[in-house]
């Protein structure tokens, strides 16, 4: 122990008279530990961030879209005309096994006006499933009854963007806003959602009842007819085969023959997310790599350094083996000094990744994430690189001969 | 009694490419404690060689080599290390101190690496010092001393440990003829005080008439071995021949 203290003594006396020279190799390492925490931070922040807004989007999703349909030669595309029914809806729920929830919706895009405000937002007609399969949950007031459903009230769910924009401070439970002309009592405010994986605003929105929007709003062209079917599975294991029958079932339920396309396409949400964030944890996995080049190269720095240090010094290490120092006594001495580079170094790291990634997502706003891990993680690797690349000069010192050491010019 | 070193028929040779030079062509003596011997001789007629195999710093070709009855052929370079550490005290021409590093620090250096405690050390470091009196240097860096002052620094290393022998190779060679003086006046004063054993190589014959007993090194081999005999008297009479 007293061995190593010497050792460390000597060292950080060797560190301490070439300043320079130790605070330039210092900064290889410095950078590259900066640069994996900063990498880290933003990849599990750029993780995290997906992973919230799969959690937004409910578990389990499967969305029925209305269909491509061909009028008079002209064929249009996905969910450009309404081809799903209310009845579909029921049908999947109570003949498909394995679907625990289903909610059709008919939207569109319409200008919404309070007192002398006004803004364009999405309307969703839809049930109160919707809100449940989404794990959507209100700030106030309350969701549509099925008296507001089978009475096609004219009551509406505001979203956050769209309560910012109109009413600004005012409460708007109770309220009247004029959609498309006609008015709408709000009875709810939603709780904010954020961004989608696709990067929409997920909090501008308005929800009315299905039954309203079918009869006032937008279903007066296709009537009883929805765009969209939301479907919840029970599982994640059991999406593949409920996409399947569901498939069969709107086949034989808009009598299509074998060899037609499809006038609806069922989506996997869940397979959109899961891509999504395996392309995050691609770029995270990328950026960590690129990183640790970087760190690395440090390492190669301090080698250099080492190296250059071990000829310089090679009188100096004839004298200490003269006077009795062993082999390992001399590659503990240039092992410590290259530990004790890198660990300040990486230490010295810590502080610049930290303050970089605060910087940064300052300035660009992209959500970092530390964590303890990943910082233990590259100071201990800053410390491997340090006896890796300090090993091959500190066991060549250990090795020199002492009479030729001791003549070296 | 056993001798403190014996050497018979000590034989090393260079390898230099294809040729092989015979540095050192059958050596045998005896040295007994307490002796303060010089080996004088022209460049390369193996002195420095003879020197650094005394001192545990290379291995003779053939021979044998005993000092206080060791024989350094069967030990580690580890091992061998740690008898320069705590039988031998080297002081070189060049002084060899650690420069930015101080006299008492540079003689604290064999302690280091013998395992003495720091306070041990430093107390050691400082008798030492003081015995060449050096008191109130101790933390001066070598560059702030004189020549000879860095030479008493070194002789203060190679006494700290309290070796069998110290092994001077040239220890005036880079000092004035009055600091010579001093330096050999310590010499004999550690001879005579301590009994310390002192084997010196120098080629100038005024140097080596302060030791008890000179050898004559010439082409590998001892040609002379005389005890409390003129060194110049000897070289004169060798050069009539």
């Amino acid at each position: 122990m007293t061995r190593f203290l010497t050792s460390l003594r000597i060292a950080l006396k060797a560190l301490m008279v070439n300043k320079m020279r130790s605070a330039l190799t210092m900064l290889g390492i410095i950078i590259g530990v900066g640069a994996v925490i900063a990498m880290i931070a933003v990849g599990s922040g750029a993780k995290k961030r997906i992973a919230d807004q799969i959690a937004s989007m409910g578990s389990n999703i499967l969305i029925v879209l209305s269909g491509s349909s061909t009028s008079g030669g002209i064929r249009f595309g996905t969910g450009t005309v309404p081809t799903l029914t209310v009845e579909d809806g029921k049908a999947i729920l109570t003949e498909v096994p394995g679907v625990k929830a289903v909610a059709p919706h008919l939207s569109g895009i319409a200008q919404v006006v309070f007192g002398n405000q006004n803004w364009s937002t999405v309307i969703y007609g839809t049930t109160p499933d919707l809100l449940e399969i989404r794990e959507w949950s209100l700030t106030s007031g309350r969701v549509f009854t099925q008296q507001d459903m089978d009475g096609a009230t004219k009551v509406c769910l505001l979203g956050k963007t769209v309560v910012d924009n109109l009413f600004g401070g005012i409460e708007p439970i109770g309220q009247i806003v004029r959609i498309k002309k006609i008015p709408f009592t709000v009875i709810g405010t939603l709780a904010p959602k954020g961004q989608s994986t696709w990067g929409t605003d997920q909090d501008d929105i308005i929800f009315v009842p299905l039954t309203t929007a079918q009869k006032r709003l937008f279903g007066m062209q296709f009537p009883g007819m929805v765009r969209v079917i939301t479907v919840q599975a029970r599982e994640p294991e059991v999406m593949k085969s409920v996409e399947e029958q569901i498939t069969e079932l709107l086949r034989q339920r808009h009598r299509i023959q074998p060899g037609q396309e499809n006038d609806f396409s069922v989506r996997n949400l869940t397979e959109v997310a899961s891509s999504a964030e395996e392309s995050a944890r691609v770029m995270s996995l990328l950026l960590g790599a690129i990183a640790s080049i970087s760190l690395i190269v440090g390492g190669i720095g301090i080698m250099n350094i080492m190296l250059v240090s071990v000829t310089e010094r090679t009188r100096e290490i004839g004298i200490r083996m003269a006077v009795g120092a062993k082999g390992r006594d001399i590659l503990l001495q240039f092992l410590i000094e290259s530990l004790v580079l890198s660990l300040i170094g990486g230490t010295i790291g810590i502080g610049v990744g930290v303050t970089g990634t605060l910087i940064l997502s300052r300035f660009t706003q992209w959500p970092t994430l530390f964590s303890i891990e990943a910082i233990l993680l590259a100071f201990l690797f800053s410390g491997s690189v340090g006896v890796f690349f300090g090993f091959y000069p500190a066991r060549k010192a250990s090795l020199l001969n002492p009479i030729e050491a001791l003549r070296y010019e | 009694m056993e001798s403190l070193i014996q050497v018979r028929d000590l034989v090393k040779v260079y390898r230099l490419g294809e040729v092989e030079v015979s540095a050192l062509r059958g050596i045998s003596l005896s040295i007994e404690r307490g002796e303060f011997v010089a080996i004088i001789g022209p460049s390369g007629s193996g002195k420095s060689t003879f020197m650094n195999i005394l001192g545990f710093l290379d291995r003779p070709t053939r021979g044998q080599y005993l000092l206080e009855g060791i024989n350094g052929d069967l030990l580690s370079r580890d091992e061998l290390a740690e008898i320069r550490n705590r039988k031998i005290g080297f002081v070189f021409q060049g002084f060899n101190l650690l420069s930015r590093t101080s006299a008492l620090e540079n003689v604290e250096l064999p302690l280091i690496y013998g395992g003495t405690s720091s306070s041990r050390r430093k107390e050691m470091a400082q008798k030492a010092l003081s015995s060449v009196g050096l008191e109130g240097r101790e933390h001066h860096h070598p560059s702030q001393l004189s020549g000879g002052e860095q030479q008493r620094v070194a002789i203060a290393r190679a006494l700290v440990n309290q070796p069998s022998i110290i092994l001077a190779d040239e220890p005036t060679g880079n000092l004035d003829t009055k600091t010579s003086e001093e330096i050999m006046g310590i010499f004999q004063r550690l001879n005579r005080e301590t009994e310390i054993t002192i084997i010196m190589i120098t080629h100038e014959p005024d140097i080596a008439s302060f030791a008890k007993r000179v050898i004559l090194f010439r082409d590998g081999r001892v040609v002379e071995d005389r005890k409390n005999f003129s060194p110049s008297a000897m070289i004169k009479e060798r050069v009539k021949q």
